[in-house]
């Protein structure tokens, strides 16, 4: 089917939950009025990316108020949004939700969580131990948090459940400003979203935020790759944007038939191989 | 080489909304800063101007009685030609004033004096204007400690810290400030004739080579000496930058607590903004 997808790229505060629900709101109006029957939002877009200790005090449980009033929303139109998510033991987790029809259809836990450079992820933040693929309006999907993406099985294993979707969503840093062309952390992702949606013949939509946080930026530049790995809109890099893109639903049709990669991996021998190595590996 | 290189369109992007969003996010629209008529003031005062507007910013020159003409001329030419609001405050009385008790005192200690009265007065004028102070120490300098605590290295925001000397220039030229800046020898005019170069025995574009393959590229001493650096070059900044270290951190606390500020009572500083 065809359909219409937002990525908004907005600017969140950091840990302003009520901010920042009025931001999600009123993109989320914007992208209706837009046609867009999904909206998908930036990694922890509820409440900014380096929270440190804010993290337990911006955590929502899924029956949270804020939650209710998405679920709600997603009657009118489906939603994909980063969240602090903290469960009834509480672990906190960098959580996506997918929000449709007034239910909740997906909640990812970010499985990678980076801890190395100018991140600290894994000191306030519990690992997801799940990838799973599910069912939307749009068919299968599946969700990655922003370094979920850098490890080459996440995708994989999404792709391999079924998912002819992927939902990127980001909080990258612009990094490497130097003489050649753009900043090096935009060039890498932008390989990155371009050859994952070719290997795997999957949509891929990837929405990463903007704004300053501690004089880091975020750079934006949210993508709507079609399955051939060509990027058919862009957000603008460095400001808010809203990108609606028009999905062609029998591009991942003509893909598929034109270049069946999906159809020809082999998960058997993957499995396999991977037990092997899993086993002869010295822990 | 060439590895300094930068894109000054995106850097310039980065930076002035660097200074935009970080001043808005405070509730105020203003930034204050020191021209001294030198470059990286003067790069300061041209990202502050496009981000807030010429209106907003405030720059105070601040000379002392030996310091050289020429750098308040610079200054000057640099506020007139970005229509930013300019101001001369002279420091010497009250510099004499305190020195007049300690007569003895080193060039060290005037010049480390003269650099926190300024940051004094700024402090003082952003609180009279309603601004941010808006910091003008570069990386090389901030990786040399060549500057002086609570000094020139003081700020709420500083939009080049992360930038080396040989890229100040560069953006510098791509920004449009005056050329008599941009070329003449860096200097902190300290004393007639001083230059920074001079001073700490090396350029600093070398400086900025070596800085950038052991800070940013991480390269191993072995490495660097492959690569063609003097190995007592490569050991005299090294010392440079790890016995300054002590300048780019915070005090240290005792710890007692069971969380104590900056070891695990960790918020960003935009925390709420």
């Amino acid at each position: 089917m065809d359909f219409t997808v937002a990525l908004a790229q907005i600017k969140p505060k950091l840990g302003c939950l009520d901010d920042n629900m009025a931001l999600v709101e009123a993109a989320i109006e914007k992208g209706i009025a837009a046609g867009a029957d999904l909206i998908v939002f930036p990694e922890l877009a509820l409440t900014g990316y380096f929270l440190k200790d804010l993290v337990p005090e911006v955590a929502l449980r899924l029956d949270a108020p804020q939650i209710e009033k998405l679920k709600t929303l997603s009657k009118r139109i489906s939603i994909a949004i980063g969240f602090v998510e903290v469960s009834s033991d509480f672990r906190f987790f960098n959580s996506a939700l997918y929000l449709e029809e007034g239910e909740i259809r997906h909640v990812h836990r970010k499985v990678y969580l980076p801890t190395y450079g100018l991140f600290d992820e894994q000191r306030y933040m519990a690992r997801g131990e799940r990838l799973r693929a599910f069912d939307t309006r749009f068919g299968r999907v599946g969700m990655l948090i922003c370094e979920d993406m850098w490890h080459l099985s996440a995708p994989y294993v999404l792709a391999m459940d079924g998912a002819m979707t992927l939902l990127c969503l980001s909080s990258s840093p612009g990094r490497g400003v130097s003489g050649t062309e753009g900043l090096g952390s935009a060039a890498a992702w932008q390989k990155l979203t371009s050859t994952t949606a070719m290997f795997l013949n999957c949509r891929v939509f990837y929405c990463n935020r903007v704004g300053y946080e501690d004089g880091i930026n975020f750079w934006g530049g949210s993508e709507a790759i079609s399955p051939s790995g060509e990027v058919t809109d862009r957000g603008a890099i460095l400001e808010e944007d809203l990108v609606i893109a028009k999905v062609d639903g029998g591009a991942l049709r003509r893909e598929r038939i034109f270049s069946p990669i999906m159809r020809d991996e082999n998960l058997a021998i993957t499995v396999k191989e991977l037990k092997r190595i899993d086993r002869e590996k010295e822990y | 080489m060439g590895a300094l290189s930068v894109n000054t369109a995106l850097l310039r992007q980065i930076l002035v909304g660097f200074v935009r969003d970080e001043v808005c996010k405070v509730g105020l629209k203003k930034g204050v800063l020191g021209l001294s008529g030198g470059i990286d003031s003067a790069l300061v005062a041209y990202i502050a101007a496009e981000a807030l507007g010429p209106e907003n910013v405030y720059a105070y020159c601040m000379p002392y009685r030996t310091s050289n003409p020429e750098s308040e001329a610079h200054a000057r030419l640099v506020a007139e030609s970005l229509g930013i609001n300019f101001k001369v405050i002279e420091i010497t009385g009250m510099v004499d004033a305190y020195f007049d008790l300690y007569p003895e005192a080193s060039n060290m200690r005037r010049g480390n004096k003269m650099a926190r009265e300024r940051m004094t007065i700024l402090y003082d004028h952003s609180a009279e204007v309603a601004g941010l102070v808006l910091g003008t120490s570069n990386k090389t300098e901030l990786l040399l400690g060549y500057g002086t605590l609570h000094g020139d290295m003081a700020s709420a925001l500083n939009p080049i810290g992360d930038i080396y000397k040989s890229q100040v220039w560069e953006l510098s030229e791509a920004m449009g400030v005056p050329h008599e800046v941009i070329e003449k020898k860096p200097s902190a005019d300290l004393w007639a004739g001083q230059t920074d170069e001079q001073e700490l025995g090396f350029t600093y574009r070398d400086a900025d080579e070596l800085l950038y393959r052991m800070v940013d590229q991480r390269m191993s001493r072995e490495e660097l000496i492959a690569a063609g650096f003097d190995a007592q070059f490569i050991d005299n900044v090294h010392r440079k930058v790890q016995g300054s270290h002590f300048k780019r951190r915070l005090p240290i606390i005792a710890k007692v607590s069971n969380r104590t500020i900056d070891r695990d009572f960790r918020y960003a500083r935009d925390w709420g903004k």
